[in-house]
């Protein structure tokens, strides 16, 4: 039998251990450093200031903001929080990097160690350990398409907060990794300090991938730079970590590299090894005091954290009696959750559930929007439920109000009144729809009585088909039982 | 109309008179623009401003008009190079920042013309302030107005060094073409030119005048302070130049005292320590003598001197040439020709690093950057730079321990009056022991001053120094004040703008 989480080679099984380090941009309206403006999109080298171009004599401040953001984070992965910490300087020379030297946290960051807990689709809970969270500055983009030979740079980047989030070696696999990214973007946005929104950059990852036999220790690693979605971490590891098996097999040994993913062939390539590797001169940033944190400050953080994707599952599993799958899936996003409580609110948790989980996420699958831009209200599905409750429409029906909602953002009831879809509830009524079907099917009637039952619910579906569908099935049921006993 | 007379006025005096209106800031600015000129042989200034100058003088006249004079309104000061100023040619004495005009003006200097007072321009300095000697200037090195020796052989007449690095500064006060001018202290670089220049230059304590706008060299050791005549000019520049400043981190959130009114010429029983490491083997006699002589100035004033010890002091110079070093050279990574200044084209990326580097620093920043490249690199970090940093806490203790025991510290500026240009350039160690009086108090960030004392046997200035406790820049200044009244020295160099009527 093959281990889990182990990947066949050709001289047996072998383990993969990966570490990310991830880069999470804070959400601020000023840089780490400078007041100068954050906003995505703008026009290159509008939202730089002096500072951030690092011109003669200018001096960081570190932005309150930031601070607060990087420690709620901490907070939200149960890390500990450093109430002293240091800003170093990382020295090194690139054009989209102006002072020459990126502010960073080296040997004393404002996050120790924390946890994240994933829940994997085979049901399994995993905890990943985190070993530390820091503050630093992001570069500006060198730009090498513009001209034939120039490169061009754009600073509106340059010294943006980022918090570099570094888990210990603790995955095990691509689809672990996929999983513990998902979490982590899920805390952020839970805490509202990272966006995590991959295509503008917000969130990128390194992966420290090595393989071993199982039970062995750690291998030499490979880092894999600069990855920005969940799909290419995955693909770079499962690649990666093939080819250092590869190696290992044919005798070969792992040259501790840099590498680089390409995303065209999905193949990892050696950026720089670790004779090339930078000297980095870290000191401590003599232009900036040790960043104390007052730890009253801290705890008023902590007591307004917003409840966070595991407890939030957990009171949706003890509150709502939903199962841990459905509770898992409905966290996974903040506004979905948002969203499904304001459904459930007064209501039959289950049922909201099953709407939200279903139709909903069906329909805003097709169109292609996430829950945000649902054309459908929480207070619209809402209403929608009460009247399946009330009976005023089956659940059949429902579902074509739903659709009809979809299609012209109306509320139910003005749907289930333009388009008399009210269900039949007057006994009167269903009972003589009854009696003309009966009627008028005296054969099968016969064929019923001689014992073919299954004709029952060929019955059923002519008293439904002639009120088009708005009888009452409950009623309908009881009452056809009755006039077919009494036959 | 050019008055020379105006030219030998103390600030203090210049104020008042402005103030009684005996005659009118244009006046004045018009005077010193002509020295500026005048004293052009000795090279203290990079750009002088005389348009602005007199614009700025203007300013002031309508303001005396109206009663409404600020604190140093219509005193025509210099401004070191190392400075930032809006709009107006800013090099740090180097090749590198060839045209650089700064869109902001620093904090200091924005302060004082907030303050009224009026730019007669930029002052020279050693290149990045790394010297001693002034002579490390892309812009040629600055000449000391103390450079006729009486006593000189024949043949022997070299001019001789301003000190540095604010060299420019202490020539252009000390020649009567400036009545005031800001320096930036890193080891010694107001103090020891103040001594060499015969003036009175004030490193203040670290924290007390905002960094934000000054060209760095070494940012836990730059120390922006006031250079001028008196020890009352310097109270009163001290006090228009300091302040809380939100936009540098290592700005001290106190308040700034009056410190002229520090100045009551009463030290009774101040205890005055007396440092016995500084008795530096192979210092000169005559320093010694000085320093014993102003001893006995501050006893006779009624002070206690008192015999203390610094034991780190002889560390203090090698922790200096590495901390200092370590800071610049990453303080320095960001003139790369990509941004500002002077570009050098090369056929690739490090090419052009390479090149523009190599153009644009001279040979004692090199030296600097790569001492500091050397010593912060994996492997050497522990052994130079983390443990400077520990005897740098040690030497801070050795002086918060005098300072139990005494109010403020004498000792000499330097341990010898201005040497000639060129005498050094050969040996940097030689030069770096210039700073070794001047050193410790700058990595301790301390408060400390040179008083010009007394001539040496060839005729030259010798300053004493005043070391106080941080933020005890009232003690400090109080002491100097005592210190100049009983030196009485009204000796005035061999050159001096208005030929020093």
């Amino acid at each position: 039998m093959i281990a889990k989480g182990t990947i066949g080679g050709r001289t047996g099984q072998w383990e993969t251990v990966i570490g990310l380090e991830v880069h999470a941009q804070v959400i601020s309206k000023a840089k780490l450093f400078s007041g100068a403006p954050t906003d995505f999109g703008a026009e290159p080298n509008t939202q730089v200031s002096p500072v951030d171009a690092a011109f003669p004599g200018m001096l960081p401040v570190i932005n309150r903001s930031c601070v607060e953001q990087a420690v709620k984070t901490g907070l939200g992965l149960g890390a500990e929080i450093r109430l002293e910490s240091v800003f170093d300087r990382k020295n090194y020379f690139y054009p989209d990097l102006p002072p020459g030297y990126q502010i960073s946290q080296y040997q004393q960051p404002v996050v120790g160690r924390g946890c994240v807990v994933l829940d994997m689709p085979d049901g399994t809970a995993r905890e990943i350990g985190i070993t530390r969270l820091h503050l630093e500055q992001d570069a500006g983009k060198s730009l090498h398409d513009q001209h034939p030979n120039l490169t061009y740079v754009d600073l509106n980047r340059a010294g943006v907060a980022l918090m570099e989030i570094v888990s210990e070696p603790d995955l095990r696999s691509a689809e672990e990794s996929g999983v513990y990214l998902r979490k982590l973007r899920s805390i952020l946005r839970y805490l509202g300090t990272c966006d995590g929104n991959m295509e503008e950059g917000s969130l990128r990852c390194d992966c420290n991938v090595s393989v071993r036999r199982p039970g062995e220790p750690y291998g030499t690693r490979c880092e894999i730079k600069n990855l920005n979605s969940i799909r290419y971490v995955m693909q770079a590891i499962e690649y990666e970590a093939r080819r250092q098996i590869e190696i290992i097999e044919e005798g070969g040994t792992i040259a501790q590299q840099t590498r680089l993913f390409d995303v065209g062939r999905g193949i990892t390539r050696p950026m720089r090894s670790k004779e090339e590797a930078h000297d980095y001169r870290y000191f401590p940033d003599p232009d900036l005091l040790p960043l104390v944190l007052d730890p009253e400050w801290v705890e008023r953080l902590r007591a307004e954290l917003p409840e966070l994707p595991d407890a939030k599952k957990a009171r949706f599993v003890s509150d709502y009696g939903l199962s841990a799958d459905d509770a898992g899936v409905l966290v996974a996003e903040k506004e979905t959750a948002l969203f499904f409580e304001r459904v459930a609110a007064g209501r039959d948790p289950k049922a909201a559930a099953n709407w939200v989980m279903g139709n909903l996420f069906g329909a805003l699958n097709r169109l292609g929007v996430g829950i945000d831009r649902s054309p459908v209200s929480a207070e619209g599905l809402g209403s929608l439920l009460d009247l399946i409750a009330d009976g005023t429409i089956s659940g059949r029906l429902a579902k074509d109000v739903f659709a009809e909602m979809v299609a012209s953002g109306s509320n139910p009831a003005a749907i289930v009144e333009a388009k008399g879809l009210r269900q039949v509830t007057d006994e009167g009524a269903i009972a003589a729809v009854i009696d003309s079907v009966l009627a008028a099917q005296a054969d099968k009637v016969a064929e019923y009585r001689a014992g073919r039952d299954k004709l029952y619910g060929f019955f059923v579906g002519q008293v439904m088909r002639a009120t088009q569908g708005k009888a009452n099935p409950t009623l309908v049921n009881e009452m056809l039982k009755k006039k077919l006993a009494a036959l | 109309m050019k008055d020379p007379s105006l030219l030998a006025l103390t600030l203090a005096q210049a104020r008042d008179g402005l103030a009684r209106k005996s005659f009118s800031a244009r006046e004045l600015a018009r005077a010193y623009n002509e020295a500026v000129s005048e004293i052009e042989p000795l090279n203290a200034y990079i750009t002088p401003t005389p348009e602005r100058a007199l614009a700025m003088a203007e300013a002031t006249d309508q303001r005396l008009a109206r009663d409404e004079a600020l604190p140093l309104d219509g005193i025509p000061i210099a401004v070191k190079d190392l400075y930032c100023t809006k709009g107006v040619l800013t090099t740090a004495a180097s090749h590198i920042l060839d045209g650089f005009h700064p869109p902001y003006e620093s904090t200091v200097t924005d302060k004082l013309w907030q303050s009224g007072a009026v730019m007669l321009g930029k002052a020279n300095l050693d290149e990045f302030a790394m010297g001693s000697s002034n002579t490390t200037s892309y812009y040629g090195p600055v000449e000391n107005p103390w450079r006729h020796r009486p006593e000189r052989q024949i043949g022997d007449n070299r001019p001789l060094v301003p000190g540095g690095s604010s060299g420019g500064s202490a020539a252009a006060v000390a020649a009567r073409a400036a009545l005031a001018a800001t320096g930036t202290d890193t080891g010694g670089s107001i103090r020891q030119p103040a001594s060499f220049c015969g003036i009175v230059g004030l490193k203040p304590t670290y924290g007390r005048c905002s960094r934000w706008g000054v060209v760095a060299y070494a940012s836990s050791l730059d120390h922006p302070g006031p250079m001028t005549r008196t020890v009352r000019d310097a109270a009163i520049l001290l006090r228009a130049m300091s302040g809380h400043d939100p936009r540098d981190s290592t700005s001290a959130p106190v308040a700034v005292p009056n410190f002229e009114a520090a100045l009551t010429g009463d030290i009774r029983g101040l205890r005055i320590g007396i440092p016995r490491e500084y008795r530096a083997d192979g210092m000169s006699g005559e320093i010694e003598t000085l320093w014993q002589q102003g001893v006995e100035w501050l006893r006779a004033a009624g002070a206690e001197p008192v015999d203390i010890s610094l034991p780190m002091t002889k560390y203090a110079l090698p922790t200096y040439y590495i901390i200092a070093p370590a800071e610049a050279s990453s303080n320095l990574a960001r003139y790369d020709g990509v941004r500002f200044g002077l570009r050098v084209e090369g056929n690739s990326l490090d090419e052009m690093y390479e090149l523009t580097r190599a153009a644009g620093f001279g040979a004692e920043v090199r030296r600097r950057v790569l001492i500091g490249t050397y010593v912060l690199s994996a492997g050497y970090y522990d052994a130079y730079y983390l443990k400077a940093q520990r005897v740098r806490t040690l030497i801070t203790r050795d002086f918060v321990t005098a300072f139990e025991r005494v109010d403020c510290i004498l000792a000499p500026t330097a341990p010898s009056a201005a040497f000639a240009i060129g005498e050094k350039t050969d040996d940097p160690i030689a030069m770096y022991l210039n700073d070794v009086f001047t050193v410790p108090p700058s990595l301790a960030g301390l408060p400390a001053i040179s008083v010009p004392a007394g001539l040496s046997g060839d005729g030259l200035p010798l300053g004493l120094q005043i070391i106080g406790r941080a933020f005890d820049e009232e003690t400090v200044l109080r002491a100097a004040e005592v210190l100049e009244s009983a030196a009485q020295f009204r000796h005035l160099p061999s050159f001096v703008a208005g030929g020093g009527r």
